[in-house]
């Protein structure tokens, strides 16, 4: 946003390659930071990141405990199974008392707000997945490439 | 107090609140090209109002569940970035939420 008009509009684009319920707000609250302040967003989800805006997946991310060292609880405990759900489970509760909404809730907002949302095709294609297994926020399927032109002058961030 | 006497901080946020009054909202509403309704009235008003309770000035998704105007409501009334429009049209602070 600029004052003089003779400046290009800030612009942001924000790449989601991972997709543990910690890894997917990041990227999320910066894009919709950007909308509430003026500035255009698009997000484009890739890899991992495609859990996020994947229809079956949405709901239940999870925690990435193992192989993280800021990880609440020792790394042998860390794996053992049901420990991560626990974990996930506990921050959901807490998220909810600070008032963050929970991802699905939070990629309407996004819609809602004029971000746009985007699929990576080469994901898609190794998950063996198509358009249709994805929210329907999801406004298209793209390339790289076709990421990149459409993010000419924006700023980048990579999650 | 109109827009020509009142003192704003380097973002363009009102440095004193109390020379915010109903008129100067429209003006400073009419600078950024919003001609206020009774919807936006609807919206700021919860805005100064979580501000006056909490002394903290509340993001977007507090005052859509409060003022129950959906999100996407409220970006058709402040097209131009609505959190940083709707704290500086309200007279309040910029919002120290991230949401």
């Amino acid at each position: 946003m600029t004052d003089s008009g003779t400046e290009k509009p800030r612009s942001l684009s924000v790449i989601c390659s991972k997709g543990s319920f910690d890894m997917a707000y990041p990227g999320l609250i910066l894009a919709n930071a950007a909308r509430m302040a003026g500035v255009d967003a698009r997000l484009f989800f890739t890899f991992w990141g495609l859990d996020i805006v994947n229809e079956k997946k949405i709901d239940h991310l999870h925690l990435n405990l193992v192989g993280n060292p800021s990880a609440p609880v020792p790394a042998m405990i860390a794996g053992l199974p049901g420990v991560e759900a626990l974990a996930t489970a506990q921050m959901r509760k807490e998220m909810e008392r600070l008032e963050i909404p929970p991802i699905r809730e939070f990629i309407e907002m996004h819609e809602d707000a004029g971000a746009e949302i985007y699929g990576c095709q080469m994901a898609l294609d190794m998950f063996k997945l198509t358009k249709d297994d994805l929210v329907p926020q999801v406004k298209d399927v793209l390339t790289a490439m076709d990421f990149m032109d459409m993010s000419e002058g924006a700023q980048i961030i990579f999650v | 107090m109109s827009l020509e006497n009142i003192q704003t901080d380097a973002e363009g946020y009102l440095a004193n609140r109390e020379d915010w009054s109903e008129e100067l909202a429209q003006e400073l509403a009419a600078s950024m090209g919003v001609s206020l309704t009774d919807e936006h009235w609807k919206v700021l008003n919860t805005a100064r109002a979580i501000d006056a309770e909490s002394g903290s000035s509340p993001g977007l998704r507090k005052i859509s569940k409060r003022s129950e105007t959906p999100i996407k409501a409220i970006y058709k009334l402040f097209p131009e970035g609505p959190a940083k429009a709707i704290a500086k049209i309200a007279g309040i602070p910029k919002p120290k939420s991230c949401l």
